[in-house]
């Protein structure tokens, strides 16, 4: 094995952790599935061949170990009952009896200066871990790997309703927990 | 046929997922010229799309 493929893999190693720990939001899974990646890629260099940037092409392994880590976990444990998760996550309060908003929610000042600001996604980050489990595996799938709904029901067993049903609960939930801990500042 | 702000939120997250119908499409955008509320909240998706991409770029 050429010793600058495996430096170079290796290198990726904290980058992995933090793309793994995101999406997994367990570190023991997120070193597992980090490891497995960083073997497999090993194992592959011939595969590899410097025809697309390096990053990227282990980053796709890694989703795919990670997709692996949510199918295992959800087979394992089960997660709390849908019911559970939906009780916790009602936006009916924020809607009148026709179904229109009881206050008008408001547009975010400056959102491009919030993304360059290295807070605001600490404060993203800090949303995302409070979310309900599988509305947050669900979503991270979807936003963070960048999979589309199709292959993330087939991987989860899952209907392609109730995925959309998960997706919005995630986005209704990430708005109101940035406009509180963000954008009222 | 005008739609509550509540499915004009529903529609806004499923347009991040797949292709609305024709009917959904026509609805939401009727809805959207007129619910000053609702275009906020479409904002807000289109700027959660944009910070989870840069989250998955560091």
């Amino acid at each position: 094995m050429n010793p600058d493929f495996r430096a170079q893999v290796e290198a990726l190693r904290p980058y992995l952790m933090r793309y793994a720990s995101l999406q997994l939001r367990n570190r023991e899974a997120a070193e597992d599935a980090v490891q497995e990646t960083l073997l497999a890629a090993l194992s592959a260099e011939g595969r590899f061949e410097g025809r697309s940037n390096l990053r990227t092409w282990i980053t796709g392994i890694l989703k795919h170990k990670c997709i692996d880590a949510v199918r295992r976990a959800s087979r394992e444990s089960p997660l709390p009952g849908e019911d559970a998760e939906s009780a916790a996550a009602d936006f009916d309060a924020l809607f009148d009896e026709r179904e229109h908003w009881r206050e008008h929610p408001r547009p975010w000042e400056d959102p491009d200066g919030a993304l360059h600001q290295k807070q605001f996604l600490q404060a993203l980050e800090a949303c995302l871990a409070g979310m309900p489990a599988r509305t947050a595996q669900v979503f991270m799938l979807r936003e963070h790997a960048g999979l589309d709904t199709d292959e993330i029901c087939k991987e989860l067993a899952i209907t392609s309703t109730h995925c959309w049903v998960l997706l919005y609960r995630a986005r209704m939930a990430l708005r109101l927990c940035l406009e509180k801990t963000w954008f009222a500042k | 046929m005008n739609i509550s702000c509540k499915r004009a939120t529903e529609l806004m997250s499923q347009e991040q997922d797949r292709d609305l119908t024709f009917g959904e499409w026509t609805a939401l955008k009727t809805h959207l010229a007129i619910c000053r509320g609702c275009r906020a909240v479409s904002g807000h998706f289109k700027t959660l799309r944009r910070a989870l991409r840069l989250l998955s770029e560091k």
